[in-house]
């Protein structure tokens, strides 16, 4: 369980969440898309306070996190790139995105690049339908994607760094 | 705390302030510049128009004109949308930097922005919102404020005869008078299996229980599916008044909505409408003092598509795994908790309190014998048009891809058109004229679905997307039952196989059988609907499935196993365009001598097939 080892001073910043909300499990979904939103995924810490505050075994919380998409036991990169696969940007050609960000980072969707870089992750309708193909990278919208445009966007933030 | 009498007189006075948006004579001297807030326009940065236009204002001191962020105007494709009323100017792909233009000309002058306005499907420019052509068709009924009010402001939504409808059933009507107008109006479940609404209310209600609990089910998970989000976003407060009705008339005084954490925007916007309905005194203890008690309350979904299934969704709102449960007992008798509990989708809620205010007949009168009403679609795809739509029940596809839609971009031309989602079926051009309701539907291999209506052209792959469907189903079966979570697998792998150049005859069969088998074996919508995708396509388009196992040929050249990019020598003028164009250096040649794509490197990416200006690619 290496990779769920957190390594920040997060135990205020779980505790803060907790306290929201009441000790009814019927919670566990919200508190833990707060992590999520928070943190960037589940770590292992937070797991053990939300089992202790909501008395919900951890086993329990591990199938819930693995049950729901959104919720990830890997941080993502610093760089989280979502491909929209609704069907809309599906007919628009955002396959073809897709594999090619996966051909060039080298890693898989749900994965993240072993420098925490990149992450990729292949989404369901982001809504901006009128806009297909669509990215997101970190959450900004990049409308009528071309592989040009991604590879053009890739190269920038490479260079950057 | 608001009373009844205080919020008709808000519903007075601001009904006269906003006439202008409703009212293209209005007498008013005041203009409104109203901005698309949907998620699409807030993606092509509406917001920062919206900074600009307030900027421009504040600077040049400009009087009697008010800058409103809206819900969703429709036309996605043509975002970000600004509309100046009273005139109803429609201003299409604004930019921060034509602020100041549209002010001085338009706003100051009373000037029209030419180069502003929208092109419609003839090419011509038109000026105003109900000239185009995309809204001529359409009714707006469960939309019917979405662009026209600030969802954010609780009086907007009064003004427009907000809260009415639930002044009226709790002032003058007995639950089993609810339930009837609703049966009458002949309402049906818009989350896509059409079970009639009046109907659910009335089991509900007649279920015995000391508590009892009204959900809305908003986890709109079809891919290309966006419009309970544009109604949340757009017209929150219809759904707030539609669940309290509903509460009323079924007993019960606690409600939940299911909404996807994907829709930020939604979330928001409910969360405030709900603050400023309990600040009115409309959600809370003994409500316009009757005795009638509720309140609201937002649970998140956390990306897992078969939480839309009703019991799914009740086993998450609990705090647990969204696996199905077994029916009977139907949530209706044992729901959430192991209450009776009504669901309802968006869409159907934002029905209500137009049904309850217009009367059922009106509702009935609209749309075909055995579907009344309105329906929204998110039109998709390859269309011109794209965007969200509300016609009449029993309009034709060809009305909604061709008048509405505006038929197929680049002209090409239309192959099929997909309805509801991973559950649905593929539409075959002969099937155009099919009135849309939910028995044609049915009867031609589809479904109503929740409304996602994808438009593909003869570019498109029917086993490709078939199996980009089943792809789908496959990640988000849940694992409860065998033949959904085993056998969609077994489906994929054979489609994999085909779409690879290496099907079989045999295997065609084998995919109908097993299709027949999941459907008639599994617990819950989700693995009962899933082969749909295969099942329709394979009886409209059996002649491509057959090439692709037989001559192991893809037509549309999508099977990128069974293609090659090739360049045509005869074309080929040696410039170039086609190498500088490639992502991964696969095509070699030296300047001005035609270029030859190294097969090893392709990755067959048809980036090169749009650079080449001599259309030498193939």
């Amino acid at each position: 369980m290496e990779q769920n080892k957190c390594n920040c001073n997060c135990e205020g910043v779980y505790k803060e969440i907790l306290e929201k909300y009441d000790k009814d499990k019927s919670n566990l979904i919200k508190i833990l898309n707060d992590v999520q939103e928070k943190a960037g995924y589940i770590p292992m810490k937070a797991q053990e306070e939300i089992s202790k505050y909501l008395d919900i075994p951890m086993a329990e919380i591990y199938g819930v996190i693995t049950f729901y998409s959104r919720f990830t036991l890997k941080p993502k990169g610093k760089y989280h790139i979502a491909v929209c696969l609704g069907t809309a940007c599906y007919v628009k050609g955002s396959q073809k995105i897709l594999d090619r960000l996966k051909e060039r980072l080298k890693i898989e969707e749900g994965e993240t690049t072993a420098d925490g870089k990149f992450s990729i992750e292949a989404t369901r309708c982001v809504g901006a339908c009128g806009l297909a193909p669509v990215f997101t990278i970190n959450n900004e919208v990049h409308g009528k994607a071309t592989v040009k445009m991604l590879d053009e966007m890739l190269d920038k933030i490479e260079a950057e760094a | 705390m608001k009373t009844l009498q205080e919020i008709e007189e808000i519903r007075k006075t601001k009904r006269e302030e906003l006439d202008l948006r409703k009212n293209q004579n209005s007498k008013t001297r005041e203009k409104h510049i109203l901005i698309c807030h949907g998620t699409g326009c807030t993606s092509s940065k509406s917001p920062e128009i919206l900074k600009r236009f307030r900027e421009i204002i504040e600077e040049k001191k400009i009087e009697n004109v008010r800058v409103i962020k809206t819900g969703c105007f429709g036309l996605c494709a043509k975002g970000p949308v600004v509309i100046i009323r009273p005139d109803d100017t429609f201003y299409a792909m604004v930019t921060p930097d034509d602020c100041e233009e549209i002010i001085e000309k338009h706003i100051m002058n009373g000037e029209v922005v030419e180069r502003l306005l929208c092109k419609d499907i003839d090419g011509k420019k038109v000026q105003k919102l109900d000239e185009l052509s995309f809204y001529k068709k359409q009714k707006r009924i469960a939309l019917k404020n979405c662009g026209v009010i600030d969802p954010e402001e609780i009086d907007e939504y009064i003004a427009f005869d907000g809260y009415k409808a639930l002044e009226k059933v709790l002032k003058e009507m007995t639950p089993d008078e609810v339930i009837k107008t609703i049966s009458d109006s002949g309402l049906r479940g818009r989350g896509g299996a059409g079970f009639p609404t009046g109907k659910k209310w009335e089991l509900t209600k007649a279920a015995v229980g000391d508590q009892k609990y009204v959900v809305c089910n908003a986890d709109e998970g079809d891919p290309g599916a966006f419009m309970d989000r544009s109604i949340l976003e757009g017209d929150p407060h219809s759904v707030v008044e539609a669940m309290a009705i509903a509460a009323y008339t079924i007993g019960a005084n606690q409600g939940y909505i299911y909404v996807r954490a994907e829709y930020p925007i939604a979330v928001h916007r409910f969360q405030v409408a709900i603050d400023q309905a309990r600040e009115y005194g409309i959600l809370g203890k003994n409500i316009w003092g009757t005795g009638f008690d509720f309140d609201l309350d937002i649970r998140l979904g956390a990306g897992a598509f078969v939480c839309g299934e009703e019991t799914a969704l009740l086993e998450s709102i609990e705090g647990k795994r969204g696996q199905p449960r077994v029916k009977p007992p139907f949530p209706a008798v044992a729901g959430l908790w192991g209450k009776p509990t009504l669901i309802n989708n968006v869409e159907t809620y934002a029905n209500i309190a137009q049904i309850i205010l217009n009367g059922s007949e009106w509702y009935s009168s609209i749309g075909t014998e055995t579907s009344k009403g309105t329906k929204v679609f998110a039109l998709g795809g390859n269309v011109n048009n794209i965007g969200l739509v509300e016609v009449p029940m029993g309009t034709t596809l060809r009305e909604i891809v061709y008048d509405i839609g505006g038929g197929i971009p680049n002209g090409r031309e239309f192959k099929a058109a997909q309805t509801g989602g991973p559950s649905g079926g593929c539409i075959p051009k002969e099937h155009l004229d099919t009135p849309i309701d939910y028995e044609s539907l049915k009867q031609i291999g589809s479904m109503m679905g929740s409304g996602g209506l994808i438009v593909m052209d003869d570019t498109k792959c029917m086993v490709a997307l078939a199996k980009f469907y089943l792809e789908f189903t496959v990640s988000e079966s849940c694992g409860k039952c065998t033949p959904c979570r085993v056998g969609t697998k077994r489906m994929l792998e054979i489609l994999t196989k085909i779409c690879d150049g290496k099907g079989s005859k045999e295997d065609l069969d084998k995919l109908q059988k097993l299709a027949t088998n999941i459907i008639k074996s599994s617990v819950c919508g989700l693995g009962q609907s899933a082969p749909n995708p295969v099942i329709s396509t394979m009886k409209y388009f059996k002649d491509e499935y057959e090439e692709h196992v037989i001559q192991k040929e893809c037509r549309a050249k999508e099977c990128k196993a069974m293609s090659k990019i090739v360049i045509n020598e005869e074309k080929c003028k040696g410039c170039g365009l086609c190498q500088r164009s490639c992502p991964v250096s696969a095509i070699e040649g030296e300047a001005r001598e035609k270029r030859k794509i190294n097969q090893d490197k392709c990755i067959k990416c048809g980036t090169c097939l749009a650079s080449c200006p001599f259309k030498a690619i193939e």
